[in-house]
């Protein structure tokens, strides 16, 4: 327990009331393998999520579910990132690999696979900058607009997000080169590079649905731009 | 010759941006960014018209081809298509399950 409250400091507090309430079962070395294929599926109003190191089951009418793993952080880390997902989608949000950060008020998200420099750019963030992720945006669609929060979901740099949001002003598409620049990027290629780098493990048709539109009514609302910039702290000139 | 009939598959996510049309499957979440003769394919399959006179009004009309290869052309897209859950297709007209702007109901 003390490890999780470590883990997601700033994030935990004694609700009276949880939104979900998971038991969590700790085995030993009963699951083999953690980088065996996550496998999310529902089934009559149950979803049961599945990789080498855990199986859980969650019901979202009960607001219940289990978690059976071993005693480590990254097996609840995962299940929590899943179901998160989950209830996003049906909320017309998502999850995003992308660093986020708040300045002036406003939130930027930086999306990019591995190495496209979401760690990097999250370092050489100036002071005035909050850091909400530097590995998993949280995305809420809410009336005015959409909202990015912050998450205890980290990357390399392994600082935990501030638990703040903020409206999001731009999507930048992370990539690195010889100069610091912001380049547009038409809708099309833009709604491709947000959906390649959702966080959707679930195979429910439905959902994917749901998810695919919702990328593109993503686009349609926030700017999208390609943002190349050299590993130095005055990218950060361009994003106000 | 055997006539084919082509319907979208009402299992998959379709939007057309700035004549793109993109696909996601609903089964394994792949995407796919459709060429002009495969959005062709997918904007005309009601099901109904047979892929013969697709070829001759649709793709005939916009590319300069032989009518025969067109549609030999034509026929094996079709099928690729199909193989990835994006179109049915089949030797009787089929009933429509997708409205006709690109999005599935």
């Amino acid at each position: 327990m003390a490890m999780l409250q470590d883990r997601y400091e700033g994030y935990v507090h004694s609700s009276g009331e949880a939104e979900i309430e998971f038991n969590v079962e700790l085995t030993v070395n009963r699951f083999a393998d953690p980088d065996a294929d996550v496998r999310v599926t529902q089934f009559n109003g149950r979803w049961t999520l599945e990789r080498g190191d855990f199986r859980a089951e969650w019901e979202p009418a009960k607001r219940r579910g289990w978690i059976r793993q071993t005693a480590n952080p990254y097996s609840i880390d995962a299940v929590l990132r899943i179901v998160h997902s989950l209830i996003l989608a049906r909320q017309g949000g998502f999850l995003l690999h992308s660093a986020s950060v708040i300045r002036n008020g406003k939130a930027f998200l930086f999306a990019g696979v591995s190495e496209a420099g979401k760690t990097t750019i999250s370092r050489l963030a100036p002071p005035d900058v909050t850091l909400l992720t530097d590995e998993i945006s949280y995305v809420r669609k809410e009336p005015g607009g959409y909202v990015a929060y912050g998450t205890p979901f980290t990357g390399e740099l392994a600082k935990l997000g501030e638990n703040v949001s903020a409206p999001v002003s731009a999507l930048y598409l992370l990539a690195k080169g010889t100069e610091n620049r912001i380049d547009p990027v038409a809708p099309a290629e833009a709604t491709r590079s947000l959906l390649a780098n959702l966080l959707f493990f679930a195979e429910d048709e439905d959902l994917v649905q749901a998810i695919f539109h919702s990328a593109f009514e993503f686009v349609n609302y926030v700017p999208v731009s390609r943002l190349t910039f050299v590993p130095d702290a005055r990218v950060w000139e361009l994003i106000r | 010759m055997t006539k084919l009939y082509l319907t979208r598959n009402p299992r998959v996510a379709a939007r057309n941006l700035d004549g793109e049309m993109m696909i996601m499957s609903g089964r394994d979440s792949t995407l796919f960014t459709l060429n002009k003769t495969a959005t062709i394919l997918w904007q005309s399959a009601d099901g109904n018209t047979p892929l013969s006179e697709i070829v001759e009004q649709r793709i005939c009309s916009e590319f300069a081809v032989e009518p025969a290869r067109a549609l030999q052309d034509a026929e094996t897209l079709a099928r690729e298509l199909a193989s990835h859950e994006i179109l049915k297709i089949s030797d009787q007209p089929i009933g429509q399950e997708s409205s006709v702007d690109g999005e599935p109901r």
